[in-house]
This record gives C-alpha cells, structure tokens and sequence, in this order.
C-alpha cells in the first residue's frame, strides 16, 4: 500500500508539467496583467487616475448603469421566453432530439446570425414590410437600443434554455402528483412546487446569460451602431481604437468584479448541486 | 394533463422553434436570391455561391480557420487529458478544488477580458500577433473544457481495474496506455470535438490577438458584415449551417455511444455547450 502512494505521487508531476505552465501562463498571468496594467496611465507611468477617471466621471459611471441595465433586460427578456420552453418541451416525446433542434442553433456562428438581423431590421426588411403592411409605416429599427436587446436575448435563448430544461427534466413525477392530489390546481403546481425545483437551472442561466450580454462587443457594433456602449465595447475601444491599455484595463477590472459579484448572488443552490 | 394544455403548449413550442430558426432560414433564403439586399426576393441564383467559391481570399481564410481549430484542439486535448489524469490523482480535496477552480476561471471569464489580457500577454512576451498567438489563444481557451469532459469519465473508472493490471505486472506506462486510455477515450474524443468547435466559434478572442495580417472567418465575417449587406455572405452561412449540422449529428453519435457505455445512467439531454 505504501508503495502505491509513493508510485502516484511521482507519477503526478509529468501528467501536470504542461497543464500547470498553461494555468501560470494563461490563466493567471493574464488576469494579474490585466490588473497590473489598469494602473497605467496613457503615459505609461503608475497611477491611480484611471480608476480616479472612472469614478468621477459621468460618462463611465452612466455607461456601467446602461450597461447593466441593458443585460437585465436581456436576462429578464431571455428567461421569459425559455422558461415556458424548457416546460413544454419536459412534456413531449423524443426530447434528446428536441433538445438537440434547440442546441444546434448556438453552434451557428454569433455573428452570422447578428448579420441576419441587419437584413431583418433594415428599412426595407421584413419587419419593416410587415409593419408597412399592418399600416405602421417603416421604423428605424436598426442602430436602436430595442434592436440591441432584442438580439442579444435572441442569440442566448438557448444559453436559458438548457440548465432549466436539465433541472426540470430531474424533477421527480411523484412530487408533481402529490401536489396535485394534495389538492394543487396547474398553477399552483407550477408556482409553489416546479418552479422553486428548478430555481438552480434558472440561477445557471442568469448567470450564463447575464455575463455575456455585458460584455457583447460585437452586436452593439453591428446592431446597435455606435449609440448602445456596455462594457464590452469600452474595453474593445479603449484597446483596439484609442489604444489607452490603462483605461481599457481598468474598465475590465470592473467587468471582472461585477462577473465575481453576479456569480456569488446567482450561486445559492450548493445543496442542490451537490444532490446532483 | 388536459388536453388543452398540451395544445397550449403546443402552440408556444412552435413559436419558440419558429423564433429560433427563422432568422436562420431568412439569411439562408435570400443567398438564392438574385438581388443585392436581403429583402424582395428577386429570382433564383447559384451566383453567390460561384462568387464565393471563385473567392480565393476567401478560401485561404477557410483553410487558415480549419488548421488553428484542427491544431489547437488537438493540442488543447492532450494538455487538458494529461491535466484531468494529473487531478484525478490528487488526493488533497482542497488542492483538488483550487486546481478546479483555476481551471473554471476560463470558462466562466467574458470573451473581452480573456482576449483583452491575452493581447497585453503578447505583448509583454513580445510575441508577434498572427498564426501563432492565435493558435495559442485557441488552445489555451479549449483546454478546461477537455478537462471538465474528461475528469467524470475517469471518477467513474473502476480502480480496482487499475490495481488488478499493477498485480498483474503492467507498468505505469502500460496501465496508462492499456487500461486507463481506452477507458477514457470517448470522453476524450468529445472533448476534442468541443474543442474544435470552441476554436471555430470564437471570434472575441481572436479579434484581440489576430494582428494585421491574419484572419479567422469570424474575424472576417466581422469586417465584411460591419460593411452591410453582401448575399456572398449569405452563401458562406448556408454552408456553414450545412456544416454545423454534420458536426452535430457527429457530437451526437459520439456522445451515444459513450452513453450507451454508460449503461445510460445519464437521464436528460445532452448539455453540450
């Protein structure tokens, strides 16, 4: 027995060697670089200003605000979409194949289908058309805030659906039948016993889809134009366009805490968790 | 259950499936369509396909992407195995967590900052952007999902069979090779897979540390769609729908027939992303 303690035990290091020099190298040197950098400034000296910046100025303050407010919405948008979904789909018959229709859109590239919306919401796209033929008239759709929302949720529908759908499906049967023998109509089955049951997928995908929609560059670029700012694209900004590292950093400093603080408030459910 | 409800949610199904696939189809639709915009479909036309596949530009990209996602998965897939074989063995249940949990961070960090302090990497390195840092952005990004695919597949394995091959004279080489790697093969297999499509997915991080004179067909895709409307790209996305859906059907086998092994003991659908 002893021997075979010590046989693992040397056995360990060459399995780790290249798995631990990835953890150094790009898991936790990026994140300590990124810190070490917000306190950089535009001249390449040390200091405090770009977090002096961030917290006296309007301009930032109100774009973590809307920034945070746009990923509500979307949060709240994508969960009341998928959550009736996720139910209806517990009820049908073949559902690995259901569910598979419902996994192969998130394997079609993101940007694909956010391009696919420039052509829906262009002034002469279909929605446009349908709005002309109910008598609306044509809307500036595109370049929106609603636009912005509307795709981000539609691009993470799936991202909701999944962890409520894997925390229904294991509810057991026998609890829905008590309830309803206890005397429980359909809603308040569905209020009092289901939805509590799943309130771990639901945490899962507020989590899974509240993060990304912070920091979704892309789609504030190609749909909302230049007018809807999150986090994301401040980052991608100061990067890429103005190039100033210290503030883009600083920026990505906040988006990490806000992400630590999202996943504290949206991981409750350790009993569950560890029943599954 | 009453009849209505199930007609009620019927209903509601066809709606979600409808709200999921339409924008799909819509950009497929008009990549037949002989006009310039994607609306008012004009008349039928393989055009934008011929110009697409005359696209030379184009095709290179193509390769470029297939060869970062080939290479990056298959690099990020023996890391992450060795990894997941390294803290299977990890007895300490607080070394076990933290190495976990560093592994997580990853996988739960927005596309922006990893691209973001990947580029400042880089630079600090004084590595040059282009295929290389690319590529290893793409392995560095795929390897804790390896892990995570791999590691219940070997805390399932029987120990006892490692026990019996050491009784029976097998060396560490030879356990590792005859008796724990055909064990863990699917999931290693899958954990290719997702690796693959992680690195063809991507297109945040790569935008970050792609440099000047290299793209990805995100990266691409990215430049051409903030120019507006080309149907060529329309072209490109039939295709790849095409394509994602014979990788999923293989996910799809793959994954059967690791269940199938399991003696289906995995109840629900299959969380793939």
């Amino acid at each position: 027995m002893k021997k075979v303690t010590t046989l693992t035990k040397t056995n360990r290091l060459p399995y780790f060697s290249l798995y631990f020099l990835w953890i150094g190298l790009f898991v936790i040197a990026p994140v300590a670089l990124i810190v070490y950098q917000s306190f950089f400034g535009i001249d390449h000296s040390l200091t405090l200003s770009n977090y002096r910046t961030y917290l006296s100025s309007s301009v930032y303050l109100r774009m973590t605000f809307n920034s945070f407010w746009f990923a509500f919405l979307i949060t709240v948008l994508t969960l009341a979409i998928s959550y009736p979904t996720a139910y209806f789909l517990t009820k049908l018959e073949h559902r690995q194949l259901w569910i598979l229709l419902i996994i192969l859109p998130t394997w079609i590239n993101l940007l694909l289908k956010a391009y696919a919306f420039i052509g829906i919401f262009s002034q002469s796209g279909s929605v446009n058309n349908f709005l002309t033929f109910i008598g609306v008239g044509p809307q500036q759709l595109l370049f929106t805030n609603t636009s912005f929302i509307l795709v981000a949720a539609y691009i993470q529908i799936p991202f909701m659906i999944l962890p409520i759908y894997n925390s229904l499906v294991d509810i057991d049967p026998a609890i829905i039948n008590a309830s309803h023998d206890l005397g429980a109509n359909n809603f308040q089955t569905l209020w009092r016993v289901i939805f509590p049951m799943s309130i771990n997928g639901v945490r899962s995908g507020v989590q899974a889809v509240f993060i990304p929609s912070l920091s979704l560059f892309m789609i504030t670029r190609l749909i909302g134009g230049n007018k809807v700012i999150t986090l994301g694209t401040a980052i991608e900004e100061h990067f890429m366009t103005t190039m100033n590292w210290g503030m883009g950093s600083t920026i990505g400093v906040v988006l990490i805490i806000i992400m630590f603080i999202t996943m504290a408030l949206t991981a409750g459910g350790r009993k569950g968790k560890a029943k599954s | 259950m009453t009849e209505k409800k199930h007609w009620l949610g019927r209903v509601y199904l066809v709606f979600a499936f409808a709200l999921l696939y339409l924008p799909i189809f819509y950009l497929i639709f008009y990549s037949f369509s002989t006009g310039k915009s994607m609306s008012n479909f004009k008349g039928f036309t393989f055009s934008h396909y011929q110009t697409l596949f005359s696209d030379s530009r184009l095709i290179v990209i193509v390769l470029d992407t297939l060869i970062v996602a080939v290479l990056s998965s298959l690099v990020a897939t023996i890391i992450g195995t060795m990894g997941a074989l390294g803290i299977y063995r990890v007895q300490n249940k607080h070394w076990r967590n933290l190495i976990l949990s560093l592994n997580n961070i990853l996988m739960v960090s927005p596309d922006v900052i990893i691209g973001a302090s990947f580029l400042i990497l880089f630079t600090a390195l004084g590595v040059t952007l282009g295929f290389g840092s690319v590529l290893v952005s793409h392995i560095a990004f795929s390897i804790p999902i390896v892990v995570l695919l791999v590691l219940p597949r070997l805390r399932e394995m029987d120990a006892t069979m490692i026990d019996a091959a050491r009784d029976l004279g097998a060396n560490g080489w030879q356990i590792l090779s005859q008796v724990i790697l055909p064990f863990i093969l699917p999931s290693v297999f899958s954990g290719y897979f997702m690796a693959f499509t992680y690195s063809l997915d991507d297109f945040a991080v790569t935008f970050f540390v792609t440099g000047n004179g290299f793209a990805t067909l995100s990266v691409e895709i990215y430049s051409r769609a903030r120019q507006g409307i080309n149907l060529e790209i329309n072209a490109l996305s039939a295709l790849m729908f095409i394509f994602s859906i014979v990788l999923i059907v293989g996910y799809y086998f793959i994954n059967h027939y690791t269940q199938s092994r399991r003696n289906k003991r995995q109840r629900g659908g299959a969380y793939l992303k």
